[in-house]
Formats: structure tokens, sequence, C-alpha cells
């Protein structure tokens, strides 16, 4: 008995997700199965449904259940300069193979809420990068992109953030970048001058620009080994020669169909460089 | 008692989880046959040593997991600070940066829950010493699929309100000594 049910909610998941494919686009369908499952399960049980099923029937023909999906299926849980050691080797090993170049692009693939992204854009205006610099932040989750591109937390983060700065080799207060007030910070705006905000998927969506730096953190683990491929893939087509991938301290591009594409250029903090070519 | 062909093992543990580990996994042999998962709660922002430190005294592989990680017979793999770790479908393990569970990431639960998925019941499940209730609900999971529930005797352990409160979930689970515990997957792997 029990047996079948486990079974039933495998095939009601497998629906759900096709169904959000066939009338949203958004394509879950090679998300990495268990983080999937417990998510969904979530949903139902906070969102009220009875079954895996009802809940796809209301998405189907409701739209505003998809924001409400989204905000289950993705996971948007960062930090500004998130393991010090990797935006310390940002600053200290791969700047000074960017400063030789007159112009920059630099891809932050899935930037959630945008902790990433002004980590890096600060950490290039401390190195005098920024004016050269032309930052793509993208992801598929519309209301993370609008949070990125206000650029307000919760002062209770900050403390976190101050410190992670400090460890990162920051070379200024960060408190010279917000303001504080009703308990938010809010970036300052001109941090936003060299950045464009855009959706993105990099399960659909192809290459779309040459690209010194792409740093996309703790974004692949939600993908399946096949999607991962496919990510790595693009990103490799979307390096110049010799640019720059970051991912996520527990991440490896060991497993990846791609790994020959690259080198490990700061192999501790999972710094990979784009070779041939 | 003796599951008929498990595929996998899955520990939970936390306050004591160092000496309790210590009593089982240096005593596999390196002809161990089942892959061994294993979540220890620790501090979010430190490297964890729990891998280079077992790996040095057992016979079996011991690994920090990285993402994707293919699943091998005789290996122990632990769970980074700071990430869940999951049981994937296509022989590999996962991590993920969802919220944490009962204050733990990595969370017990979460592991249990997806080797349930997984593996059905060809997996044992075992629950150590610990100081809160992370992995009660898991070994929920674990029984429902049908596989083996192991509980330390909460009277052995270090911490007895973990594996009490997997008792009062599991009331059928084995309860076992760590000794017991260390025979039984010796008997099994």
């Amino acid at each position: 008995m029990i047996e079948t049910f486990e079974k039933v909610e495998d095939i009601e998941i497998r629906l759900l997700l096709e169904a959000l494919y066939l009338r949203y686009h958004y394509d879950f369908r090679n998300y990495a199965t268990g983080s999937i499952k417990r998510r969904l399960r979530q949903a139902r049980e906070q969102l009220g449904f009875a079954t895996i099923s009802a809940m796809q029937e209301r998405a189907l023909h409701d739209e505003t259940m998809l924001p409400r999906l989204l905000g289950y299926l993705t996971v948007q849980v960062s930090e500004m300069f998130r393991d010090p050691g990797y935006f310390r080797a940002i600053r200290e090993v791969v700047v000074p193979h960017l400063r030789t170049y007159p112009s920059l692009k630099i891809w932050i693939a899935g930037c959630s809420g945008g902790e990433e992204l002004y980590s890096l854009v600060i950490l290039f205006r401390e190195e005098g990068l920024e004016d050269r610099t032309i930052f793509y932040a993208t992801d598929i989750n519309q209301d993370a992109l609008q949070i990125a591109e206000a650029g307000v937390y919760d002062v209770d983060r900050i403390q976190l953030f101050t410190e992670n700065h400090r460890k990162s080799g920051g070379r200024s207060s960060l408190s010279d970048y917000y303001s504080a007030g009703y308990g938010r910070v809010s970036f300052d705006r001109t941090l936003r001058d060299r950045v464009v905000f855009s959706d993105h998927s990099l399960v659909t969506d192809a290459v779309f620009g040459e690209m010194n730096l792409i740093s996309c953190r703790n974004v692949m683990i939600y993908f399946d080994k096949a999607l991962q491929d496919r990510a790595v893939g693009l990103f490799r087509d979307s390096l110049a020669r010799k640019g720059f991938l970051g991912i996520g301290a527990k991440e490896s591009l060991r497993f990846s169909a791609h790994a020959d594409d690259f080198s490990e250029f700061v192999r501790q903090e999972k710094i990979y460089q784009r070779i041939g070519k | 008692m003796i599951p008929t062909d498990p595929k996998a093992v899955v520990i939970g543990a936390s306050a004591g989880a160092l000496e309790a580990l210590t009593s089982i996994l240096p005593t596999l042999s390196g002809d161990f046959r089942l892959p061994i998962m294993v979540v220890v709660h620790i501090p979010p922002d430190k490297r964890s040593v729990l891998a280079e430190l077992f790996g040095a005294k057992s016979s079996i592989e011991v690994i920090e997991v990285e993402d994707k990680e293919p699943i091998r017979p005789a290996t122990a793999y632990f769970a980074p600070p700071d990430y869940h770790l999951l049981v994937e479908d296509q022989g590999t393990l996962g991590l993920t940066n969802e919220e944490p569970v009962l204050f733990s990431r990595p969370s017990i639960d979460v592991l249990f829950e997806s080797a349930a998925d997984v593996y059905g019941a060809a997996v044992v499940a075992v629950l150590l010493t610990g100081a809160n209730h992370d992995g009660a609900k898991g070994l929920v999971a674990i029984a429902r699929a049908g596989g083996h529930v192991i509980i330390q005797d909460p009277q052995t352990a270090f911490a007895a309100a973990m594996p009490e409160a997997g008792l009062a979930l599991c009331p059928d689970a084995t309860v076992l000594s760590l000794d017991g515990i260390s025979e039984y997957l010796r008997r099994i792997g």
C-alpha cells in the first residue's frame, strides 16, 4: 500500500513539472529529484492541497499560483561575501589578470536576491575596475530579480555581511555603501550603474555575451547531472579565452562532461579557468 | 532482523557523535560492501575535520561530499558543514542550501527521507546520540518505506534526547548498544 502511494507521488511530481513547463515555460524537469520532492511536499502542505495533483490543477488554471510555486522551487539562500576565501581569491588572484583587459563583462548567473552581485560590484569598485565593467545579473525568478534590483536587506544580516567583507580582504568599510533605517539597509544606487538585470534560464536560454568572469555559486547543486552538463557547457561557450568560472565551495567540475575544458585556477576556492579555444 | 539485500547505510548523530562513530566506522573492514552516508551536526562556519579524522582511523574510504559525488561501496560519506546531504536517484549524492531543519544544516531528517525515497526497503538507518529531535521524522520515512531502523540504546548514549525522540516515533526499532551496532553492520556489509 505504502509502496504504491510513494510511486503515485513520483508520477504526480513529473506531471506537475511537465505542466509548469507547458503552461509557463518554466523548466524544472531536470532539477535534482531529492530536493524538488522535498520542496513540493512542503508547498503541498503549506499551501493546503490534499495532493500534488490538486496543486497541479490549480497551477494550470490560476496564474497567481506560479509565483507562489516558484518561491518553493527556487531556493533563495545567500549572504554577501559568503565564503570570504572565495572573494579573497577573486581579489588577489583573479583581479590581477582582469586588470590587463580594457573592458570586462562579468556574469552573476542565478543572482537570487543580489547578495553575490553587490559583493562583486563592491570588490570591483575597491579594486578600481568598476568603471570598465558591465555586470550581468540573471535569474529565472522575477521576485528575486526585483529584490536584487532594490538592494534592500534586513538590518539583522548586516553584521554577518560586514564580517564576511572584512575577512574577504575588503579595502573599505561596508557601511560606506549603504544607508540604514526602519530595520533595513539600502545599498547605494550607484552600485547598480554598471549592472544589467535580466531574466535568463540556464535550462532553456542561450549564450548572450562573451564573459571574462562567471560566478555561479550554489545554483547548479539543484540540477541533475545532465542539466549541470548543459549549464557548464553554456558557461564554457560564454567565456572568453582564459576567462574564469567560480562555483560553490562544495561544487566541483570533476564530475562534469566538460571537465577537460577547464583548469583548476584556485583549487581550494573552486575557481576555474577556460582553456583552449 | 537482517534485511535481505541492503544497498546502503545512513547514520545520524549530534552531541557525542565523535565518540559514538569511533566505536563504529573504524571497526568496519576494507571489504565492507555498502556505502554509508553520515550526517553529524556541526557548526556552519567552520571547516569540518570529521572526514580526515575518520579516514585516518578506518579501513573503509572516508570522504566529505561534494555535489554529485558517485556512491561507491566501502565508503563513508560525511555531509559538509552548512549543506544538506541527499541521496539522489542517479547513483549520486547531492547537496543543497535549503533552509535548516530543526536549526540544523546538515539535517538528519533530510538525509533519511531522501534515502527512504531512493532505496525503499533496501536501506538501514542508524540514529545515534544527540541532544535534539532531528532524525526522528526521517526514521519514520525509512520505516514506512520498509527499511530497517536501528536506534542507539538511549541509556548508553552520551545525549539521550535524540534516540529517545526516535523511539517515540519508531517504537518497533531495533535498539542496540554501540558495540551491537558495529557488530550488526559487520554482519550485513
